[in-house]
Parts: C-alpha cells; sequence; structure tokens
C-alpha cells in the first residue's frame, strides 16, 4: 500500500507543477500585459513602466514563474487590484457555499441515482430499465443551464415554492439558507444521477450474475437483503470514483449555477472576476480549482486502491 | 455541466444500439440536415436581419412578419435561431475538428510506437485532462478575447486528449492484427502502415466519437455564449438567446424555451447519430 501511495506521489508532483505551468502562462495570453490591463484608462508609458518594475513585469518570464511559484507554495496568491481582497481570502471566504452546493447535489444525484440503478439492474431490460435507460440518455443532451431555466420557471415563476436568487448565510437564517440551495442542488443532481445510475447499473448486472449470488439466493435470502446487502458493495467501486471526481469537479463550483442562482460560491466568483477583468483573482482561482481538481483525483485513487486490493498490486 | 468530459463510456446506456438505422437515427439525422440547411441558407431565406429592431416590437408573440415573434430587443425570433444555428454549428464543428486532427494523430503515434514516445503523448494529454475543462476555457477565452475563433480554437486544444484517447485505444488493440503484421513484412514503411492499413479502420470510431463531441462543443459553446463570455454580441448564438430569454422568463417563456429546445433536439440528435454508429462500429458490442 505504501508503495502505491508512493508511485502516485511522485505522479502527482509533476502534474501540479505542469497546472502551474499552464496556469502561469494562460495569463499570458493577454494582448499588451497586466499593466496595461490595470491601469486602464490612466496607462501613460511612465506610469506602465513604473507599475511593470514594481510587479516584476521587467523580468524574464522564467524569472517571473519561479517568482511567482515560490509566491503560490507559500499560500500567497495575490491581491485583487480592483477590491483589495486578497485572492486567497476571497477563495476561503466562497468555498464554503460552493461545498454546501456540492454535497446537497451529490446525496441527492445518489438518491435518485441508488434506487433507478438497482430496480434497472434487477429487471434488466424491462420496461422500467428502458424507460429509464432512455431518460438517462436524453439527460446527455439536456446542459445545466437548461435545467436551471426549466426549474427557475416552474419552481419560482410558476409555483412561487422556492426562490430562483437570495443566498443567506447559514447562520443568520437556516431555513431560508437550505431553501436557497433546494433548487441548484436539484439542478446539479438531475445531472448528475443519470451518470451515477449508469455505473452503478452496469457493475451491478455484472454482479448478480457471480456465484455467490445464486447462493445467497439458493440459501433462501430475502431479496432487499441479497441485493442490499450481497450486491450493492462489490458494485459501488466505480460508483465511488465516479461520485470522487464529480466532487473535483464541483470544487469549482459548478460555474453556471452558481451563477445562475447568484450564490456567492468558487464559480461565481470566476465568472465575476472574468466579467471585471479582475485578472490576479481569476488567475487564482483557476489555479486553486485546478489543483484541487487533481488532488481529489489523486484521493479518490488512493480510496480506490483501498477499496479493491487489485488495484494497489497492479494487477487490474 | 459534463462540459468537454467526452467519457468514452457512453457504451452502458444506450436506447439505439439494438435497432442500428432505425427510425429515431433518421429522425435524427434529418433534423441534423434541417438545421444545416437552414444555417447554410439563412443569408437567402426571407428572414429580417438578425440584429434588426423592429421598432415598437418587444416580445411580440408570432405574426406573419415574425413568425416565431420578436425578443426583448424587438429582434425577429426565427431569424434569430437560425443565424444562431450557424454559431453553433460553426464552433460545434470545427472545434471537434482540430481535436480529431491533432489528438486522433497523436493517439495513432502513441498507440503505434508505445514506449517513451506514448509514454511522453499520454502524460502530457493527463495534465490537460487534469484542468475542469469549462475553467480553462473561460479563463482562456477571458485572456485571449471573445471571439467566434478564439472560442473554436480552445474549444478544440480541450477535445484533444479525449481524442488521443479514442484513437490510441483503437490503434493498440489493431497494431497486433495480421494485416498490420503482414504489411510490416511486406516491408512496408511505418508511415505506409499508419496512413494505408490503421488509418481507414482507427477512422470510423473516431468519426463516431467527432459526432459525440460536436454534441458536447454545442452545450460547451452554448454554456459560454449563456454566461455572455462566448459568442460576442450581437451576433445571435443559442446560448445568448436563452441567456437574454431568462431575464423575461415571468412574462415571455417562449424568449428562452425556443432556443432551449432548438438546441436540446439538435445536440440530442448528433448524440443519437454518434451513439448509433459508435454501437456498429466498437468491436466490443459483439461481446456484449
Amino acid at each position: 500500500m505504501l508503495g502505491f501511495v508512493g508511485r502516485r506521489i511522485i505522479y502527482l508532483v509533476p502534474v501540479l507543477l505542469a497546472v502551474t505551468l499552464l496556469t502561469f502562462f494562460i495569463a499570458s495570453l493577454l494582448p499588451g500585459d497586466l499593466a496595461y490591463a490595470m491601469l486602464g484608462d490612466q496607462a501613460t508609458p511612465d506610469k506602465v513602466a513604473a507599475l511593470r518594475h514594481e510587479m516584476g513585469l521587467d523580468l524574464p518570464v522564467i524569472w517571473r514563474y519561479l517568482h511567482w511559484l515560490g509566491d503560490v507554495l507559500q499560500g500567497n496568491l495575490g491581491r485583487s487590484f480592483r477590491t483589495g481582497e486578497t485572492v486567497a481570502d476571497a477563495i476561503t471566504g466562497r468555498l464554503p457555499v460552493s461545498v454546501e452546493l456540492m454535497l446537497m447535489a451529490e446525496i441527492t444525484g445518489l438518491l435518485i441515482g441508488i434506487p433507478i440503478a438497482i430496480i434497472c439492474a434487477v429487471k434488466q431490460g424491462g420496461a422500467f430499465d428502458r424507460i429509464a435507460t432512455g431518460i438517462a440518455f436524453g439527460k446527455l443532451s439536456i446542459p445545466a443551464f437548461m435545467v436551471a431555466i426549466l426549474m427557475i420557471y416552474l419552481f419560482a415563476v410558476k409555483l412561487h415554492l422556492l426562490p430562483a436568487t437570495g443566498y443567506v448565510p447559514f447562520a443568520e437564517d437556516p431555513i431560508g439558507n437550505i431553501r436557497g440551495f433546494i433548487l441548484p442542488a436539484l439542478t446539479l443532481a438531475f445531472g448528475e444521477w443519470p451518470v451515477l445510475m449508469r455505473v452503478l447499473r452496469s457493475d451491478m448486472i455484472a454482479t448478480l450474475q457471480e456465484d455467490y449470488i445464486a447462493m445467497a439466493k439458493a440459501k433462501g435470502l430475502k431479496p432487499w437483503r441479497i441485493l442490499l446487502v450481497h450486491a450493492l458493495k462489490p458494485s459501488s467501486l466505480t460508483l465511488v470514483t465516479v461520485t470522487g471526481i464529480n466532487i473535483g469537479r464541483l470544487i469549482g463550483g459548478a460555474l453556471i449555477v452558481e451563477t445562475i442562482f447568484a450564490l456567492p460560491g468558487i464559480g461565481r466568483l470566476l465568472v465575476t472576476a472574468i466579467y471585471a477583468r479582475d485578472f490576479i483573482i481569476l488567475q487564482g482561482v483557476v489555479l486553486f480549482v485546478a489543483a484541487g481538481f487533481v488532488i481529489v483525483n489523486f484521493i479518490v485513487d488512493l480510496l480506490y486502491a483501498v477499496l479493491d486490493p487489485r488495484i494497489r498490486h497492479g494487477r487490474a | 455541466m459534463a462540459a468537454l468530459d467526452l467519457s468514452i463510456d457512453t457504451a452502458s446506456v444506450s436506447p439505439v444500439r439494438k435497432r442500428r438505422f432505425g427510425n429515431l437515427f433518421l429522425i435524427a439525422a434529418a433534423w441534423i440536415v434541417i438545421v444545416f440547411v437552414a444555417a447554410a441558407l439563412a443569408n437567402i431565406l426571407p428572414l429580417p436581419e438578425p440584429d434588426h429592431m423592429d421598432i415598437g416590437g418587444r416580445r411580440l408573440p408570432p405574426t406573419a412578419a415574425h413568425l416565431l415573434g420578436t425578443d426583448n430587443l424587438a429582434r425577429d425570433m426565427l431569424s434569430r435561431l437560425i443565424f444562431g444555428a450557424r454559431a453553433s454549428l460553426i464552433v460545434g464543428l470545427l472545434a471537434p475538428v482540430i481535436g480529431l486532427g491533432i489528438g486522433g494523430a497523436l493517439g495513432m503515434l502513441a498507440g503505434y510506437f508505445r514506449g517513451r514516445l506514448e509514454t511522453l503523448i499520454v502524460g502530457s494529454v493527463d495534465v490537460l485532462l487534469a484542468f475542469p475543462p469549462l475553467v480553462l476555457a473561460l479563463a482562456v477565452v477571458a485572456y485571449l478575447g471573445q471571439s467566434i475563433t478564439n472560442l473554436t480554437i480552445v474549444i478544440g486544444f480541450l477535445s484533444i486528449p479525449a481524442f488521443t484517447r479514442v484513437a490510441r485505444a483503437a490503434t493498440l488493440s489493431l497494431a497486433q492484427r495480421e494485416f498490420v503484421t503482414a504489411a510490416r513484412a511486406l516491408g512496408a514503411t511505418h508511415l505506409r502502415i499508419l496512413v494505408r492499413e490503421l488509418l481507414p479502420n482507427v477512422f470510423l470510431p473516431l468519426l463516431a466519437f467527432f459526432l459525440l463531441a460536436v454534441a458536447v462543443t454545442i452545450v460547451v459553446e452554448g454554456a459560454l455564449s449563456f454566461l455572455g463570455l462566448g459568442v460576442p454580441p450581437p451576433t445571435p448564438s443559442w446560448g445568448s438567446m436563452i441567456g437574454e430569454g431568462r431575464e423575461s422568463l415571468e412574462f415571455t417563456p417562449w424568449l428562452a424555451f425556443i432556443p432551449a429546445v432548438t438546441m436540446f433536439l439538435t445536440v440530442l440528435a448528433f448524440n443519437i447519430v454518434g451513439d448509433t454508429l459508435r454501437a456498429i462500429t466498437d468491436p466490443r458490442q459483439g461481446a456484449l
């Protein structure tokens, strides 16, 4: 196990370095340079030169990258030149919102996906299975922003059941806080369940053909006991991976969903930084999201190895 | 928000698998043709300009002059829908072409030559996959500036890893086959084996994947335009039309629903056609 962890870490370091490199160099795609962007209308050659010198923009690019990387490793991601807020503060302030949304969405997705997958796997090829897999396939063609609009139209505009926007902190109004998260979480869960359902369904179909399931049936165990106790756990390996990857992806907050429902999470921070052309915040958030994505995937790999001995021994 | 992760595993669910070229496939193909023809003939069709504002006619219900009514700025919905198809199709088709060309070539090279080259290619592609695609696309477009060209290049670049994987997987198994050994025994060069022996066999699975990639790309372009960070206004795009329609969801929900349904049908059609082709060309299907 230690050897496996070691190999994964050896792989993790260059990927993280590459992520910082890519994040840094995307910023150099900016036409002109950051000094012009920061000064805006007041850009005179003298001021630009002074600011460039102050920010170290006149140094060679490799030198600048190393300098920036050194700062990043010390947790210093810079400071917004619009609001003066540090990037680290901006991220830690928004992270709880994204995490709450992610947890609610993932739990809802699993609650919808798992029962459907089990029913489909048991009656494989039956009417329910065909309808559910058909819906899951159709769902691939409905992006989150369409679902969000439908949700807002149905539950906020027509039925007046839930707010379309309006975030309140949990400490101020717990119920209002949860209500504000229901529609965005449902929107995300609507995109998650077909994926979760598909992987569990196909793994479960394979598990149900194993000898020990036939054995359990022969012993006269109740069907629900066979399904939930004997079949579900060995079938859930891929489900764990996919759930983990989704969590990694949602660290970036659900960009679109957070923007539509005006939830002040990481995704919304990124989008507003783009609207405001706040490039320091943008760079910091992109780095945070990408590094988080890589690290969560790394943890999922480890978890997977814990669950399945074949993987840590390289025999999968 | 599946964004650009073109999961190769769409195999477990596909309502079209058994029927091959069934009715569903034909309807989907017909819809794609209709959208194509409409987008291609947009200039010739008797339509008002997509950015022409009809004074005094905002958010009109359908009339003879405006078959689908007018939007928030009194522009003809049908015209915007058809011109919007152009943006979706241009980005949707050209971006995957970049992925198909570069990713396909890299994948074939990796799968054929193996060794260090394979390690290098798979490694660099994995780094690209380490980025959440939508975040990367947004960031790059934010720096480069919004335009259809930049959008196409960025999304195309992001689709390279997926194509590399598909091409590599297909090449890996094919490279072991007898006809490749035979060609080599006959003294064929690597280039000849790659182009004449492997390419024709790798091409079909890649084409099927290409169609699925078109569907995903249209969604990504729609999402970016919806946020106002994709196709720059006033050029119409389905995504930005949905975004503009959202503002008046209470009074005129169809302004958002018409482009949404059009986009859904188009994406679904590409998914169905792509999935049908994939099911036919996937060698594993025989085993299932």
